[in-house]
């Protein structure tokens, strides 16, 4: 799950970290009143769960009130990497004299917990690590707490100056433990010409599976950030993507699903989405899946595509027949089930006029002939 | 032969009282495996599936002599059951949980490096070594002794590749379902190895999908070490990246997480990469009958 700066900013506080004055503006108002509060320039930061603002122009600097009335119409609203921004952050702009990349994440390959710094901080982060890997330092936290002095030697050149960013560092690491985070970023961590540090940016994500501890973080979630689509799919258990596309595709698992809209492009189809209906055998998960599907536009034929582990077969095949029922379905639909009660799957579905198929391969052929037909 | 498990391995089952626990005992019963017990707290003295019931994993490996275990208990729990298998004395682990907090996992595999232990998994359907011993929730049926080592990182898929194997002729000597979680215990190239020494795996499958730089790994290990054919699949060329934030784990990375990236780097290392799961046979029987020659 992602938060926004400002929420990251808040949580950096509670940990206190610094972090640069600032407040939500939902008007202009509320932003001229900030700004002459604190004084000029200010920032307006756009609230949106991507990365890339800065680059997209939703980070604007102001220096008078008319250059924030011309950078709150402008951000406000925008189309961000397709999030529509609702939310304007306003900060007192600092006086920057350096930026620093801090960082921590896990590392899969080393299955830790790694923190990254660097002294290239800013927007250019990532070809810098590409460019320059000499230029980014990591450490393994591994079972012992890290000495982050010695870490941050080759980023820091004066001996403060690491003194501080060690106790930042040391600060995220707690709060990353504390709260099951998957990342944290602070991109730029600024040197102010007056030699204080500040976290410029605030970016956290937290893990999915451990949201049942953190009751206080799960309610940080924006779901206006989400397809609304994809949010009703979580809420039936099921996982569910939404691409651009003209075959829907039902399928049990999420390697199996990935694959099956892999073959159909291959094959020259369009696959309008994933959606892994899980390992259980609920027939109204195979309902609610057709409710999400069936509603896009752009939907030409749906495609189910079962192997019976944990999942039967013929408890698919009940929900489809249910959905038939419930559901005003006009468009072909080609099923293919195999495994856990496979023949008692088969049977319900012919008794019903519904044709199955045993081959991935021929149900796939099948369903990107009938698009190519249509 | 096989790798990691056999007709003689003899395994406990932790949350075997649970309703999935309980079912796939009796799933790997039928299968043949030598299940000799299972483990939940509170219920020691009773029985399941007609096999003993333990408070602790410890007790029952010294009851039975138990040299693996597979873990069914909720995500909440699975961090301790792991802990507390790793200090039992069984060698091996599956763990088919999902939703275990990576948080937890990135402890628990700690303490299963120290102790040397082989933990596969979580999240994932298991491993079998057809025909002699099944650990997981994979359908038996689909499998047949056999030549072909398959490791997999994804669970339904990889009984669409195992299936598409089995109708061709194609047996395995052992299926490997690693897991889909970012951290796992074991990898790609710690099977590879094993495979690689078993002489009787013929050829190797791999399935892999986007996400991480474990294909990449596992490219570099068989370019240097492994002389059996390599096939593979990579699921996931059209699924839309992450909506991402932040830049960390790009710059851990790189751009290797994607499926076109993986593919290229199995294709240097000399590996087969399929577009289709339904080619791995057909491809599998020519690169060994290429070997035999």
């Amino acid at each position: 799950m992602n938060i926004h700066e400002y929420q990251a900013a808040e949580l950096f506080k509670q940990y206190n970290i610094p972090v640069p004055e600032s407040a939500l503006a939902a008007n202009l108002e509320e932003a001229i009143s900030f700004a002459e509060k604190t004084g000029f320039p200010v920032v307006l930061k756009a609230q949106v769960l991507t990365g890339g603002r800065g680059k997209a122009g939703g980070i604007k600097k102001a220096n008078n009130i008319q250059e924030l009335k011309d950078a709150f119409d402008k951000i406000m609203g925008m189309d961000i990497k397709g999030f529509k921004v609702k939310k304007l952050l306003i900060v007192k702009a600092l006086e920057i004299a350096k930026e620093i990349y801090l960082g921590i994440t896990t590392d899969n390959l080393s299955g830790d917990i790694v923190c990254i710094a660097s002294s290239q901080g800013g927007v250019d982060i990532e070809d810098t690590a590409q460019k320059f890997p000499d230029k980014i330092f990591k450490l393994y936290i591994g079972a012992h707490n890290p000495e982050f002095t010695d870490f941050l030697k080759p980023v820091f050149d004066k001996t403060e100056d690491r003194v501080i960013a060690a106790q930042v560092l040391s600060k995220l690491l707690k709060l990353f433990k504390e709260n099951d985070c998957t990342l944290i970023e602070i991109n730029p961590f600024v040197k102010e010409k007056n030699g204080t540090y500040t976290a410029a940016d605030a970016k956290i994500n937290f893990d999915d599976n451990a949201l049942f501890r953190h009751p206080g973080i799960s309610a940080l979630r924006d779901l206006e950030m989400e397809d609304a689509d994809e949010v009703l799919a979580r809420d039936c258990g099921l996982s569910f993507v939404k691409l651009e596309g003209e075959i829907g595709c039902i399928v049990n698992g999420a390697g199996l699903a990935m694959a099956t809209m892999d073959v159909i492009k291959n094959l020259g189809g369009k696959p309008l989405n994933f959606l892994d209906v899980g390992g259980s055998s609920n027939p109204g998960k195979v309902i609610n899946a057709f409710k999400i599907i069936i509603k896009n536009p752009g939907l030409k034929a749906i495609l189910i595509n079962i192997f019976g582990g944990i999942t039967r077969c013929d408890d698919v095949a009940n929900g489809l027949i249910e959905a038939y029922n419930q559901l005003k379905i006009d468009i072909p639909i080609v099923v293919r089930l195999t495994g856990t009660n496979e023949a008692r799957a088969k049977e319900l579905l012919s008794e019903k006029g519904i044709n199955t198929y045993t081959s991935m391969k021929e149900a796939v052929e099948k369903v990107v002939g009938l698009q190519g037909n249509l | 032969m096989s790798i990691l498990i056999n007709e003689n391995t003899k395994v406990l089952v932790q949350g075997i009282t649970g309703r999935d626990g309980l079912f796939h005992t009796g799933q790997m019963l039928e299968y043949g495996t030598k299940v000799v017990g299972g483990v939940t707290p509170g219920k020691g003295g009773q029985s399941a599936c007609g096999l003993p019931v333990f408070n602790k994993m410890k007790e029952a490996v010294e009851a039975t002599g138990a040299d693996a275990s597979v873990i069914f208990v909720p995500a909440f729990y699975a961090k301790d059951a792991v802990m507390e298998a790793s200090y039992s004395g069984v060698k091996i682990i599956v763990c088919i949980t999902e939703g275990i907090p990576l948080l937890d996992m990135i402890e628990a595999i700690k303490i299963i490096k120290e102790k040397g232990i082989t933990l596969i998994g979580p999240n994932c359907p298991g491993m079998i070594s057809p025909g002699k011993c099944k650990i997981g929730i994979m359908p038996g049926r689909i499998h047949a002794p056999g030549n072909i080592g398959v490791i997999s990182r994804s669970g339904t898929l990889t009984y669409e590749v195992v299936y598409n194997l089995t109708i061709n002729g194609l047996g395995q000597s052992t299926c490997v379902g690693i897991g889909g979680d970012p951290v796992i215990g074991t990898r790609f190239i710690d099977l590879l190895n094993l495979f690689m020494n078993d002489k009787d795996t013929k050829g190797i499958v791999i399935v892999g999908e986007i996400g991480g730089q474990d294909e990449q790994a596992a490219g570099e290990y068989i370019k240097s070490s492994v002389r059996k054919p390599v096939v593979a699949f990579i699921a996931g060329k059209t699924a839309p990246m992450d909506k991402r934030m932040g830049h960390a784990g790009a710059i851990i990375s790189g751009k290797n997480n994607t499926a076109g990236a993986k593919t290229e780097a199995l294709k240097a290392a000399g590996v087969s990469v399929v577009d289709f799961p339904w080619e791995i046979p057909g491809v599998m029987k020519e690169l060994i009958n290429l070997k035999m020659r």
